[in-house]
């Protein structure tokens, strides 16, 4: 099992790092270039969340990305230190209810639960949180069952 | 650093602005600048031509459904044109389709403002 870790601060100007970071760690673990774009989006998703929520745009937050690659697997880890969340309180987004809202929650994570396998979180409030995105990465003719 | 830029060009009545790069969290107050600025200006009839758009995430999304109601309120629309297949499997995920009228090109999409007069 491989692993990598990058440690950035909670600026948006940052989400670039983040994608080419994820960038290069997926495309060493041989994950398929069109898996790779959904992976990058799911984490930016992630760390825009973050960013936006959990430090509320503070830029001095700390967010740290591990991504774990196995022959089977591709698994980002995304750890914060801001305010715990409850993803069980993020309603499934509607566009048309959007549209007469003019608000645009959820897209991000609906997009997130969408592009990966699996989405898990952590939260120890008062300590910090931690997001898991998964990917299946077997090939075709590995991928029996 | 993510690049991002865009350009606005007037063609009649409609403007068409035309994205470049990286839309994102930290880019979408460049587009949302744009759309202010041309409803400033009464401008409403706005195609987006997203042909160099390399990249978008829901905060790039999230600026189009801030405006759309106030355009169409004042008789104008914003129309899509240009999105590569990865740009558009987004705005599909999402159920943007519904919502707005998506074409392969910039002219397409400024006829069909014209063709309505």
């Amino acid at each position: 099992m491989k692993t990598k870790k990058l440690s950035v601060k909670s600026k948006t100007e940052n989400l670039s790092i983040i994608r080419d970071f994820i960038k290069s760690t997926t495309t060493e673990a041989g994950v398929a270039s069109d898996v790779v774009e959904n992976i990058i989006l799911a984490v930016d998703e992630a760390c825009t969340n973050i960013i936006k929520h959990a430090y509320k745009s503070s830029p001095d937050g700390e967010i740290i990305i591990k991504t774990k690659s196995t022959l089977s697997c591709f698994v980002v880890s995304i750890t914060d230190y801001g305010k715990s969340f409850e993803p069980d309180t993020i309603p499934e987004p509607d566009l048309q209810k959007y549209y007469r809202q003019k608000r645009v929650g959820g897209l991000g994570m609906y997009l997130m639960k969408t592009l990966m396998d699996d989405v898990k979180y952590v939260s120890i409030p008062g300590k910090h949180n931690e997001v898991m995105l998964s990917k299946n990465i077997e090939t075709a003719q590995s991928n029996a069952g | 650093m993510a690049e991002f830029n865009t350009s606005i060009k007037e063609q009649g009545a409609v403007s068409i602005i035309n994205l470049k790069g990286y839309l994102d969290a930290h880019t979408a107050p460049i587009l949302e600048n744009n759309f202010v600025d041309l409803i400033d200006k009464n401008r409403f009839q706005i195609v987006v031509d997203f042909k160099e758009l390399a990249y978008i995430s829901s905060a790039g999304l999230g600026v189009f459904m801030a405006y759309i109601e106030k355009i169409r309120e004042s008789n104008g629309d914003i129309k899509l044109a240009g999105m590569n297949t990865k740009v558009y499997n987004i705005f599909d995920l999402l159920g943007f389709p519904l919502l707005y009228e998506i074409f392969n090109s910039e002219s397409e999409a400024v006829q069909k403002f014209t063709e309505k007069k």
